[in-house]
């Protein structure tokens, strides 16, 4: 039996289209959650949580194994990297486009004010510092009045 | 012990910690005062129940006798858990919750920020991992400790007992045991006097913003790090563990 060998590239590509189960318009190489990819002996992909607490890193791990076992890749394996712990600076800036256009606010530097992403007026005010997921707070647009998410920076 | 039982044990002291003032705060769930506390609590659960999975992970691997996560969350008696008595007192009302989140967290941040440095790489990479999260608990119990303080009579009366009633609980933070020292010595980990020193400043600071008063210097209880819990404790993991007790390897 020939095992195919593949190119990381090659894995990469398909990972970039995976996308992150809470907020599908992130693809997880958007988040930037996919620190490595090894071909040398089946394929290992190592990935780093976002959270601790994150439900979605299950979810993320089986999405990666599907979505290379769908194309042909038989030996998957995940390996979970802790170090260097993940940050809101691995978004890339194509992730933070989508995330604005989906209308969430990115994440910013703490001396930085929060742009709403529909008027991009700077005028915005944190409701809480919680939301719908670990990684986001409430804000509103003290402009055009509406209420966003702010993806917080960590 | 060995060299791996230390980070073994470490570890899963530190989960205990984390999976015990997570477990707590599950208990407050549709229980908070308002939709934004609601939603603040349980992100905090998630991220404490998250890192315990991440330290009982590692002490699991350590050991390297086929343990898993849930066999120490879920298989484990009173007296194995060596958490600190703090994390395992009742929720009781809104100021008693916020006030062992901010005396714990006010702790495990500088524990946390020493242990990023120390020479087991797994239990430093869990650290760096979770006082990302921590900073920002503790900046949240903070502020509400201001609020509640610096608030009306009646907040402040209530805090303040808070703040007198859980204070008996910190000292044993502070007190070294062989795990500690075997911790500070083979593997450059925290040295709790150091910690103890800057702790103090830093709730002295946030007590003072909060106009409450700080307690005097009093008996302190301790036990937790022997297994030696306060009564609540039992009734806490009889909860927790009931449904692996009754259904042993239920999966769902």
């Amino acid at each position: 039996m020939v095992e195919t060998v593949y190119e990381s590239d090659q894995i990469m590509e398909w990972l970039s289209q995976v996308p992150d189960p809470e907020i599908p318009v992130l693809t997880i190489t958007d988040l930037g959650i996919v620190r490595d990819v090894d071909c040398s002996n089946g394929v290992t992909v190592s990935l780093t949580p976002t959270y601790s607490g994150c439900p979605a890193t299950e979810a993320i791990e089986a999405s990666v194994v599907a979505a290379l076992e769908d194309r042909g890749v038989s030996d998957v394996r995940i390996k979970r990297v802790l170090s260097p712990a993940w940050t809101t600076d691995w978004i890339s800036e194509d992730g933070r486009k989508k995330l604005r256009v989906y209308g969430i606010a990115p994440p910013e530097r703490r001396d930085r004010p929060v742009a709403c992403p529909r008027c991009d007026s700077s005028n915005t005010q944190v409701v809480s510092e919680f939301g719908s997921t670990a990684c986001k707070a409430s804000y509103r647009c003290i402009d055009c009045l509406e209420p966003f998410e702010y993806f917080k920076c960590l | 012990m060995s060299n791996r039982a230390i980070p073994a044990t470490y570890a899963t002291r530190l989960g205990d910690n984390a999976l015990v003032l997570g477990q707590r705060m599950i208990e407050l769930v549709a229980a908070s005062p308002e939709l934004e506390e609601e939603l603040a609590n349980a992100n905090f659960s998630l991220d404490y129940i998250g890192q315990a999975r991440m330290f009982y992970t590692y002490a699991a691997e350590c050991e390297g006798g086929g343990r898993t996560e849930d066999d120490f969350a879920f298989l484990r008696p009173e007296h194995e858990y060596r958490n600190l008595l703090l994390v395992e007192q009742p929720n009781g009302h809104f100021g008693d919750s916020t006030v062992r989140a901010l005396l714990f967290e006010s702790w495990y941040v500088l524990l946390l920020e020493s242990l990023t440095q120390c020479a087991d790489e797994g239990i430093a990479a869990i650290a760096a991992r979770a006082i990302k999260e921590v900073r920002y608990h503790l900046r949240h119990s903070s502020q509400w400790l201001v609020r509640l303080g610096d608030g009306t009579e009646e907040s402040h009366a209530r805090v303040q007992a808070s703040l007198d009633k859980l204070w008996c609980f910190t000292g044993e933070m502070f007190v070294a045991d062989e795990l500690d020292d075997a911790m500070l010595n083979e593997f450059n980990g925290p040295d709790l006097a150091a910690i103890e020193l800057q702790w103090q400043k830093n709730v002295a600071a946030f007590v003072a913003e909060a106009k409450l008063e700080q307690p005097d210097d009093q008996w302190m209880a301790s036990g937790g790090k022997q297994g030696k819990h306060t009564e609540h404790f039992g009734f806490l993991l009889a909860e927790m563990q009931h449904l692996q007790r009754v259904y042993p390897g239920a999966e769902w």
